[in-house]
């Protein structure tokens, strides 16, 4: 079924992009964690959201993946309302974190064949996705061990994959590489591009600097509002910078608050 | 005397199954900041159990402060300073009531050494009735590196102090390291991220329970002997892709806003083939590597190794 | 000598130290503050009023053996009463105990051969009742009572002053012929508490520190860990404390339970039960690695078998003999009677001093045990 267009100062947003915010705003009681952000991200695009610990990114990304309302603003995910069709932005989004996204005591196999099963996908394709996966992966002699017994960066890439084992139309990636080896940080990295190429737009957050150099645009979070936002050579242009992490040093060391 | 000193330690867990750390052999000079690199699962954390004293070895033996780690482990606990991987302070104490805790718990006082915590807790104080629970990351860090700093250790011990906080909070945290080795504080410290490598006086890059090389990080840098560049074109995962099937090619990775590439050859050769393969924008040159690359290179001869001894 | 005097000094700073974090952590965990102290006071009450049920037309039995006036009489008020009805009258006691067993009926009124004014002046009424439910017994036996007292009463109304002749009521209870429960479910609930707030709460407590990594500090600091143990177990000590202070006020002046013997001996052997529980508390904290385990220890190794065992809720008599043994390795059942015993019965330390041996025995057992446990190491 095909939602309801929205159209935006002449522009149909869903056609567009992937995600729409404008005046974006969360409060918990006095405290603003979000404060009146706006951005766009295109369809296909990868979009890196950058940002010191507490800036605020976390409770956006929560916002955009249905997990909690908005104080104010207005965010269109995937073309979905994030106040009124958060079950559907579910449908159609993939999510995977750091600390959690896969059954450490269950399979490899049983966990992509769960994840598959809860977002819907039938049988026959769960089969032969998982095949293509595995594949992919070079995962084929791994099918049946625990998870929980696989190396951190397989398991990293194993839970890309799966967040995205339903093909949806935006994956979020909440620190996918913390900890994991340069060599298995670039693998990761490739999936990335392969999943981009496909159509699949990415908005991953990271500490690493040179990975933000891979994104085709990035955002940087300062005390709840966006400090800047662009190509990564715009942003590297226009503060001088020889790289992203200075630009970083640069806009959120002037950050006041710790929270 | 050797601070640490580690002979042919050897770790297993599951009776053997797995073997976190094989036949590890390292020394640690007075007051140098020693680094261990490497990623998550390398055996960074046993080893730091291991020499706190939280773990015996298997085969083997390391000296901390001259005291044997399995049999003067009371008289290394009385000295060291430890802070583990996971945050582990108080959460539901505040900031203050925790490092005036650790404090007492080594029977000193915040004042005694407050010159050693000043720089960091200057930072955190204004927040100090704030429950430790409240901080972000990178706050909780730093009082977490207070509180093992307080009773003014010989030796720090530090588990990944800079893993999950952003890099403002991580360039903080190295120079207030480099403080403490100034005030001849030896430090033992692992981190995942390669380019921290830099801030250490020497590094130990360690990978699946093996120690690859122990040099400072400039000696690591002088001793690289491959043909490193760097890449740019219009088209970034083309060219990964492209570079990857160029025959001269040893290695390819992303780097950044540039790919670099190990070349089994020279600049020209490679710029051809790009041409020839419709990149445009072509920008390659040649470059000094950094640890990162360093530490690629170790892994790779080493893959290579293994599969000369696996085809053998 | 000054060295040492400085070592003492030091160990009771970080002692203090601990302790005083630790009291910030009870403090400041306003649930679990909140379910210690709530759930006794609910427990306490529930147990109070669920317990005194109303007793309403109990089916009981008559064997009249004397077939006189006066017991006809008597069985006629009985059959009167809203309390009882005659299911059975036979005239030999032969069945007695089967139709007990079978649960037909709840009690039977014996009146034996020689019953009646003609015999004599002392008469005695037989009453048996079935003890399983001491409540249901008891107030059997109180109705029973009732009625005789009542039907003397009229008698002696009708003579005049002269009494014609006087009835004696002789009980016997079967299954439970202590009476065990009617009011045995607050020294029941002291130590179900007890073994909640002490050997649950405790045990989480340590092994919060174990899951937050915080324990590692505390193993590589100068600490000794018998510190550790001791400072882990003081706050919870204190709370116990005043949580059976107040279980004890509200069971008086509430409940309106007795309490006969000395408090102060009480206390003590409280406090002796309180230190049994911590030690299970810190001997299950070695054993767990989350607090989720801990929880799970305590709760089937200890509070379970606190119910089963204790004989507050089942009588232990009407057990097999193989429970009846099992229920001995459990110190709710030792505490269980040094608390009935001081409360209900008013005994001194002479009596009970047995169970006071038993008691201390399994705490300094125990302490050895979570000492030799306690990992100085982790694994």
């Amino acid at each position: 079924m095909k939602h309801k267009e929205l159209i935006v100062d002449g522009v149909n947003i869903t056609d567009k992009y992937a995600i729409y915010a404008e005046n974006l705003t969360k409060k918990f009681g006095d405290f603003t964690a979000v404060n009146n952000i706006s951005f766009n991200v295109e369809k296909g695009e990868i979009f890196g959201f950058l940002g010191a610990n507490g800036a605020g990114k976390t409770t956006a990304m929560r916002i955009l993946s249905g997990l909690i309302k908005p104080t104010s603003g207005t965010a269109y995910v995937a073309g979905y309302d994030v106040y009124k069709e958060q079950e559907k932005i579910k449908n159609n989004i993939g999510y995977m974190s750091q600390k959690f996204s896969l059954y450490e005591d269950l399979t490899v196999v049983e966990n992509i064949k769960f994840y598959g099963t809860i977002y819907g996908v039938k049988p026959k394709e769960n089969k032969e996705r998982t095949f293509t996966l595995l594949e992919t992966l070079n995962l084929q002699n791994e099918a049946n061990k625990l998870v929980g017994s696989l190396p951190l960066g397989w398991k990293q890439k194993l839970a890309f994959s799966v967040a995205i084992f339903h093909i949806p139309k935006i994956v979020f990636l909440d620190e996918p590489t913390s900890g994991v080896d340069p060599i298995t940080r670039r693998q990761f990295w490739d999936l990335i591009y392969d999943a981009s190429n496909k159509g699949i737009t990415v908005f991953v957050t990271t500490h690493y600097m040179d990975e933000a150099e891979y994104c085709n645009r990035i955002s940087l979070m300062v005390d709840g509002k966006i400090a800047a936002m662009g190509s990564p050579a715009e942003l590297k242009n226009k503060y001088k910078a020889n790289d992203v992490n200075e630009v970083f040093y640069h806009l959120a060391h002037s950050a006041k608050r710790i929270e | 005397m050797k601070i640490i000193e580690i002979n042919n330690l050897t770790k297993t867990y599951n009776k053997g199954k797995v073997i976190a750390l094989d036949n590890i052999n390292l020394a640690v000079e007075e007051s140098e900041i020693f680094g261990l690199i490497g990623p998550d699962g390398a055996g960074k954390t046993t080893l730091f159990r291991l020499l706190t004293t939280l773990l015996t070895p298997d085969k083997g033996n390391a000296k901390v402060l001259g005291y044997d780690i399995v049999e003067d482990f009371e008289a290394i606990r009385e000295s060291v300073g430890y802070m583990p991987g996971r945050f582990s302070l108080y959460s539901d104490l505040t900031v203050k009531e925790n490092l005036q805790f650790f404090a007492t718990l080594f029977d000193t006082t915040i004042e005694e050494n407050y010159h050693l915590i000043k720089d960091i807790y200057e930072q955190i104080e204004p927040f100090k009735n704030r429950r430790a629970g409240n901080l972000s990351g990178g706050m909780k860090q730093k009082l977490a590196l207070s509180c093992a700093l307080i009773h003014k250790p010989k030796l720090l011990f530090l588990d990944e102090p800079t893993t999950g906080i952003d890099p403002v909070s991580r360039v903080d945290l190295w120079n207030m390291l480099k403080k403490l080795g100034r005030e001849g504080i030896t430090i033992f410290v692992s981190t995942p991220y390669m380019d921290e490598a830099t801030k250490c006086d020497r590094i130990a890059f360690i990978d699946n329970g093996h120690i690859l090389n122990i040099e400072s990080p400039e000696n690591i840098i002088t001793n690289y002997k491959q043909n490193l560049f760097a890449v740019k074109s219009e088209k970034t995962y083309l060219l990964l892709k492209a570079l990857e099937k160029f025959p001269k090619t040893i290695n390819s990775y992303a780097f950044g806003e540039y790919a670099h590439v190990v070349l089994n050859g020279d600049e020209n050769q490679l710029k051809e083939y790009l041409v020839q393969n419709d990149f445009k924008e072509i920008d390659i040159k040649k470059i000094d590597p950094n640890i990162e690359d360093c530490f690629i290179e170790e892994i790779r001869v080493i893959s290579q190794h293994n599969r000369g001894i696996n085809e053998a | 000598m000054h060295h040492k005097k400085k070592n003492n000094t030091k160990i009771f700073k970080q002692f203090g130290a601990f302790i005083r974090k630790e009291f910030y952590h009870v403090f400041r965990d306003k649930r679990t503050l909140l379910v210690m102290f709530a759930l006794p006071a609910v427990q306490i009450l529930l147990f109070g009023f669920a317990l005194t049920n109303e007793l309403k037309n109990a089916n009981i039995m008559v064997v009249n053996q004397a077939s006189s006036i006066e017991s006809k009489e008597i069985t006629d008020k009985i059959e009167a009463s809203p309390f009882f009805t005659i299911k059975m009258a036979e005239h030999n006691a032969e069945n007695v105990e089967t139709y007990i067993k079978q649960g037909k009926i709840k009690a039977v009124v014996i009146f034996p051969e020689n019953f009646g004014r003609a015999t004599g002046k002392d008469n005695t009424v037989q009453l048996i009742t079935e003890g399983t439910d001491p409540n249901i017994a008891k107030t059997i036996i109180n109705y029973i009572n009732a009625i005789i007292g009542d039907y003397q009463l009229t008698e002696l109304n009708k003579n005049g002053t002269k009494m014609p002749f006087t009835i004696d009521v002789e009980v016997a209870m079967l299954y439970n012929p202590e009476l065990n429960g009617s009011m045995m479910f607050i020294p029941g609930v002291i130590a179900m508490v007890m073994m909640i707030v002490c050997t649950t709460l405790t045990a989480v407590s340590v092994v919060r520190e174990k899951e937050f990594g915080s324990f590692e500090v505390l193993l590589v600091s100068p600490l000794r860990p018998i510190l550790v143990l001791i400072s882990k177990a003081l706050p919870y000590f204190v709370l116990s404390f005043a949580n059976l202070i107040i279980i004890l006020l509200m069971s008086k002046y509430i409940l309106g339970v007795p309490l006969k013997g000395s408090v102060f001996l009480l206390m003590a052997e409280s406090m002796l039960f309180i230190l049994t529980c911590l030690t299970f508390g810190l001997l299950f904290s070695s054993i767990a690695e989350t607090q989720a385990v801990a929880m799970l220890l305590s709760m089937m190794g200890m509070l379970l078998p606190t119910i089963l065992f204790t004989g507050f809720i089942f009588p232990l008599e009407n057990m097999p003999t193989f429970y009846q043994w099992l229920a001995n390795i459990v110190p709710a059942k030792w505490y269980f009677i040094v608390v009935k015993d001081i409360m209900l019965k008013g005994v001194g330390f002479a009596s009970i001093w047995k169970e006071t041996a038993i008691l201390g025995g399994m705490t300094i057992t125990l302490t050895a045990l979570s000492l030799l446990k306690f990992k100085k190491r982790m694994q």
